[in-house]
């Protein structure tokens, strides 16, 4: 058939013989909408969202904008840091995306402009959309941090993003001396992953049990209470005995100034601690491009309908994973992935003029305190009008259990990490 | 000519019936299921250490989730998962599961 033909032959079926029309016709045979949505950040909020759309509508064009052509998860990044596992071991690229149609851009987003539908690339790129996702992690609020900024962070590394920030504290820990101090500084609430600090020290204690044993690990705590705080405390006298000392923040923890050349710190207790290696964990807010846009309240974070993940500044525009506001939910890569799937459901709901049934969310944080010992604390979660998004049912590890219950769920932290990046990334 | 588009026509009604079946369907029982995909692997399919869900049958399943839930059943985070869930939302769990290929 030549090109008259063909040309001849779909105007038989009644329509161009453009390609975008054929597709827009199979779509909607098919309850397709083919609208356009287009996915800012591709951490576990953002590229489960992508994947789990194309699941619900094929039709969709999907674009997913994420500078960094591969991803380095903050899960198991400790164990980057305690110098067991590589940062290839927790790199994902975006391979699977492509495969199945998402058209990838790595490239950062300069504004979004929700009355006009339109993304600003820092490539000169535009881009319009039909339901936009932001899904940006977090920021630092380093103006919160007395005396230190966002390049002292090569000296003093937050490593609270993975990648060269793991490596910088990693070849910290590894130039230390035995007999060194190792401060760890955990902010107050909300931030990303809220037990992830005490699995750091953790691991950082492991590390030094087994290269530099008179070494020590103080942890200077914005908090007075943490996440799984009676496991990680028996676990830390059980397994490194004399090695962590954790000083909450009325007792001495909250730091007040940072003298960045010589690592040290003061309190506001009025104390000085001075260090060989400082990880401080500055106080944190929602990734930039939800700030500079509009979409965040005074306090930094995103407030959303935690039925769809919404937002209420803008219509057609969902925030989802750290730098939303999700009630009970913590920040962690677990929720990211729940809401990412019941925002794709909203959205597809909203595309198609129908009611979306009501969302179920599901957070499980693994902790290790070694290879061989983990825990977990566990929630399901449901909305409600009034209430928000609000916990039904879960829990945490048992305080008496023994070696192979703590070594089961070590094994189970590493199930989890291999299933939930593949239903990411994969 | 003819033929020609005999074979476009098929090739259209294959198209389409492959995105027919490549589109999830959003029901209640696909939101509550979805979630379990973090540790069981997308579709209840895990790659890794924990048990893959998909294909077993509803029976099965649901009997599981209600032993996890009264603590009949030995485990270590899925009893408190299960504390989560109404004796109606473990069936449509089980279902969604069962009906994964």
């Amino acid at each position: 058939m030549n090109r008259f033909d063909r040309r001849k032959f779909l105007k038989l079926l009644g329509i161009s013989a453009a390609p975008v029309s054929v597709a827009g016709f199979l779509s909607s045979c098919s309850k397709g909408t083919s609208a356009r949505v287009v996915i800012v950040g591709g951490g576990f909020g953002g590229a489960t969202c992508a994947k789990y759309l194309l699941r619900f509508d094929s039709s969709l064009q999907i674009t997913l904008v994420e500078p960094s052509e591969k991803y380095m998860t903050c899960p198991f990044s400790n164990m980057v840091i305690g110098d067991m596992q590589t940062l290839g071991s927790i790199s994902h690229d975006y391979s699977a995306q492509k495969e199945r149609g998402v058209q990838v851009i790595h490239a950062k987003v300069q504004a979004v402009d929700a009355m006009v539908r339109m993304v600003a690339l820092d490539n000169g790129k535009v881009i319009h959309y039909d339901r936009l996702v932001l899904s940006p992690g977090i920021d630092f609020r380093w103006e919160a941090v007395e005396g230190m900024n966002a390049p002292d962070a090569e000296i003093i590394p937050h490593a609270w993003r993975a990648g060269r920030q793991s490596t910088i504290l990693r070849e910290q820990l590894k130039s230390m001396d035995d007999g060194g101090v190792v401060i760890v500084a955990p902010p107050e609430n909300p931030y990303r992953c809220p037990p992830g600090p005490y699995e750091r020290v953790s691991l950082i204690a492991h590390y030094l049990k087994q290269h530099k044993p008179k070494s020590k690990v103080l942890v200077l705590d914005a908090k007075d209470k943490f996440s799984k705080q009676a496991l990680f405390q028996q676990g830390w006298d059980e397994l490194y005995p004399g090695m962590v000392e954790w000083v909450s923040g009325s007792k001495g923890g909250r730091i007040d100034e940072v003298d960045v050349a010589t690592r040290t710190l003061y309190t506001e207790s009025g104390d000085k601690h001075k260090a060989d290696v400082v990880n401080l964990i500055p106080p944190q807010k929602s990734g930039e491009v939800a700030v500079t846009s509009g979409f965040s309240n005074e306090d930094g974070w995103c407030p959303v309908d935690q039925r769809t993940f919404e937002s209420e500044m803008h219509k057609d525009v969902y925030v989802i994973g750290d730098a939303s506001i999700a009630g009970k939910m913590p920040k962690s890569g677990f929720a990211a992935n729940s809401q990412g799937k019941v925002c794709a459901a909203a959205i597809v709901s909203s595309l198609r003029g129908v009611e979306m049934p009501d969302p179920s969310y599901v957070n499980t944080c693994y902790s290790l305190l070694s290879p061989e010992y983990g825990i977990s604390v566990a929630a399901v979660y449901r909305y409600d009008k009034d209430r928000g998004i609000y916990k039904t049912g879960g829990g945490v590890s048992p305080v008496v259990a023994d070696d192979a219950y703590r070594l089961q769920e070590a094994r189970y932290a590493r199930g989890w990490y291999d299933s939930i990046t593949m239903d990411a990334f994969g | 000519m003819q033929r020609y588009l005999i074979i476009t026509f098929f090739m259209f009604s294959a198209m389409l019936f492959a995105k027919v079946v490549l589109s999830a369907e959003i029901t209640r029982g696909a939101m509550l299921s979805n979630s379990c995909a973090a540790c069981h692997g997308t579709d209840g399919r895990s790659p890794g250490e924990i048990p893959s869900i998909n294909g077993k049958s509803a029976e099965f399943l649901s009997q599981a989730l209600h032993d996890f839930r009264e603590g009949k059943r030995p485990a270590t985070v899925m009893g408190r998962h299960a504390s989560g869930y109404t004796d109606e939302e473990i069936e449509l769990i089980a279902d969604y599961f069962s009906s994964r290929p």
